[in-house]
């Protein structure tokens, strides 16, 4: 048995990992084929305010009368597009550059670590309205590159430490002495070491990016069309749907990007029993 | 066939770098063919980081050192995989030299993927059995299980057996007793003597000196990162010159002796000045010039160097 169908044969037998993966295959599915079961576009204006949920309006009306339903599933979809691609450049920039930092050392760490800590120091909002004000279309993409671009520092820094700490065990040196590249050496050896923990950066870069995301909309500098979730709660909380008792505005955005962030880490402590063999229920 | 020349390791430590520490200081001796040469020298006396310095895992600060006249810091690309063919170590503690999170014969796949990628599945398959008869262990026992299932001295013989896939002619082998069971350490000192008949040189790098009597032609012996005797295993045993040696010699437990109570020497105070030889402070015989100078390594007797004023 090769050591990648053993990785995936423990990975089916865990129960964790099983749910997480399940919650989330939900969302994903609601994200790709809900849209096509919305009869309305979601921003226009096309029912009676604040009604609840119905047969016409699936999940009821806001306060201008906009369907939740359209609105949530369209939401849904531009959320995980944040969080993928926002979480995934966050979490590349901040492996790489916590990777090389570590592994190498010296002057290369220098330089690497002082630009980190410029990017970690940097007013991130400030910089972003400023960047935000030059760019007069902006997408889901660009506003997804931006919080990708400014949220890898930490996850840097403390994947620097973790190398650092794994580069002067012996099995690096036996790795060189078998006549492994550098590069090699980072993505063989030292990574799959903290592989659970750089999943663990993946997922609080996700939910990081959905957060930052929402704060973005709401202060004007998100897409210039669409929804998100972010937006979706923001509004609510604006119009005081929760003390209008307009529950269907409310809930279903914040369950779902608890749900899907609750899914992740679920997911996380399944892998860490994956990828550590002294962990798994045999 | 290994020649090391003045070769010098300082550390920087501390904030920014600004202290220094000399781990190694001006070492220079060879390792012939079929020779086992023992490095002897208690724990911060710079053995293992000459050991490291031969594998090239850390970069002398000055010095060189060669191996069949080529100095192995100039070596790049593919040759330098062919020195890692001939030249390969085993270290102190078998549990680290693991990735704990891979099986254990990963470490001979590494050795496939990066000199035999040709060599079909069986044949590989083959070699590998091969190498682990040859160190005492049966294949089917040992293969496909985890790091933590295997005990210390399975795993320091797989390390040896990893080391026999290549052709190699130098095996540096750090402490590989030392955190094996009493039980198991005559069986892999018995190993290390088979592979010199098989015509391999190797430096066996240990505190222990029973363990270098045992199986080295040539002891090697350090204090704070300088040779301070060296010469065939026979003679600086027999007839040890250094003071530090002699006090060595004496700390050997036996079993026909009772030990005679002795006040322990203790570092004094006094600080020889930075020319000064190394062992002033502990040195029951010192001078004054040895306060102002560290004697050089001087031949003795044929083939027996020793770096003391008084003894030389």
């Amino acid at each position: 048995m090769g050591s990648r169908s053993e990785l995936l044969y423990f990975a089916w037998r865990n129960v964790k990992l099983r749910i997480g993966l399940g919650i989330l295959l939900v969302f994903t599915l609601a994200a790709l084929i809900g849209p096509y079961f919305a009869h309305h576009d979601p921003n226009a204006y096309v029912g009676p305010p604040g009604y609840p949920p119905s047969a016409e309006y699936w999940l009821g009306t806001t306060t201008f009368g906009q369907d939740v339903y359209s609105q949530f599933v369209h939401g849904l979809r531009s959320t995980f597009v944040v969080g993928l691609l926002g979480g995934g450049i966050g979490t590349i920039l901040g492996v790489c550059i916590g990777l090389l930092a570590g592994y190498r050392g010296g002057w290369v760490d220098e330089i690497l670590n002082m630009f980190t800590n410029i990017i970690l120091i940097l007013p991130t909002l400030a910089v972003l309205i400023i960047i935000a004000a030059y760019l007069t279309v902006r997408g889901i993409v660009v506003e997804s590159i931006f919080i990708g671009c400014t949220s890898w520092p930490w996850a840097a820094r403390a994947i620097r430490a973790q190398t650092f700490s794994l580069r002067v065990r012996e099995f690096v040196d036996l790795a060189r002495m078998s006549g492994r590249g550098t590069l090699k050496i980072m993505l063989t050896e030292i990574a799959p070491n903290m592989m659970s923990y750089l999943f663990m950066v993946f997922i609080l870069q996700f939910g990081g990016a959905i957060l930052n995301a929402a704060t973005l909309d709401f202060i004007g500098l998100g897409p210039t069309q669409g929804v998100s979730l972010g937006l979706m709660l923001n509004n609510a909380v604006l119009w005081a749907a929760l003390q209008l008792g307009m529950w269907w505005w409310l809930i279903p955005p914040g369950a779902a990007i608890t749900a899907i962030v609750g899914a992740l880490y679920v997911m996380n402590v399944g892998l860490d029993e994956i990828f550590n063999p002294k962990l798994r229920e045999l | 066939m290994l020649a090391l020349e003045n070769v010098t390791k300082i550390y920087r430590t501390g904030a920014l770098g600004l202290r220094r520490l000399t781990a190694v200081s001006e070492v220079s001796f060879e390792i012939g063919e079929r020779e086992i040469v023992a490095l002897i020298g208690e724990s911060g006396s710079g053995k293992s980081t000459i050991g490291k310095m031969i594998l090239r895992l850390l970069r002398p600060t000055s010095g060189t050192i060669r191996f069949e006249g080529q100095d192995i810091f100039a070596l790049n690309g593919r040759a330098v995989k062919d020195y890692y063919r001939k030249v390969q170590g085993v270290f102190q503690d078998p549990f680290a030299s693991y990735n704990p999170i891979f099986k254990a014969d990963r470490i001979f796949a590494l050795i496939r993927e990066e000199f035999f990628p040709h060599l079909s599945r069986a044949q590989w398959e083959q070699k590998v059995e091969e190498a682990l008869r040859a160190v005492g262990l049966n294949p089917p026992d040992v293969l496909g299980k985890y790091p933590h299932q295997l005990s210390g001295g399975q795993l320091q013989r797989f390390l040896i057996a990893r080391a026999l896939l290549l052709d190699i002619r130098l095996l540096v082998a750090d402490e590989i007793i030392s955190m094996l069971d009493a039980s198991t350490r005559v069986d892999v000192l018995n190993l290390l003597g088979d592979l010199r008949e098989r015509g391999l040189s190797i430096l066996f790098i240990t505190h222990d000196l029973s363990l270098g009597h045992y199986i080295s032609d040539r002891a090697i012996v350090l204090y704070r990162g300088r040779i301070v005797e060296m010469g065939p295993t026979e003679r600086v045993y027999a007839r040890p010159l250094h003071p530090y040696t002699e006090m060595l010699m004496a700390s050997v437990p036996r079993i026909d002796q009772k030990w005679a109570r002795q006040p322990a020497r203790m570092e004094q105070s006094v600080t020889p000045g930075p020319t000064g030889c190394v062992y002033y402070g502990r040195c029951p015989i010192a001078q004054e010039i040895c306060s102002r100078r560290m004697p050089e390594l001087v031949e003795v007797e044929a083939g027996h160097y020793v770096a003391c004023f008084m003894r030389s």
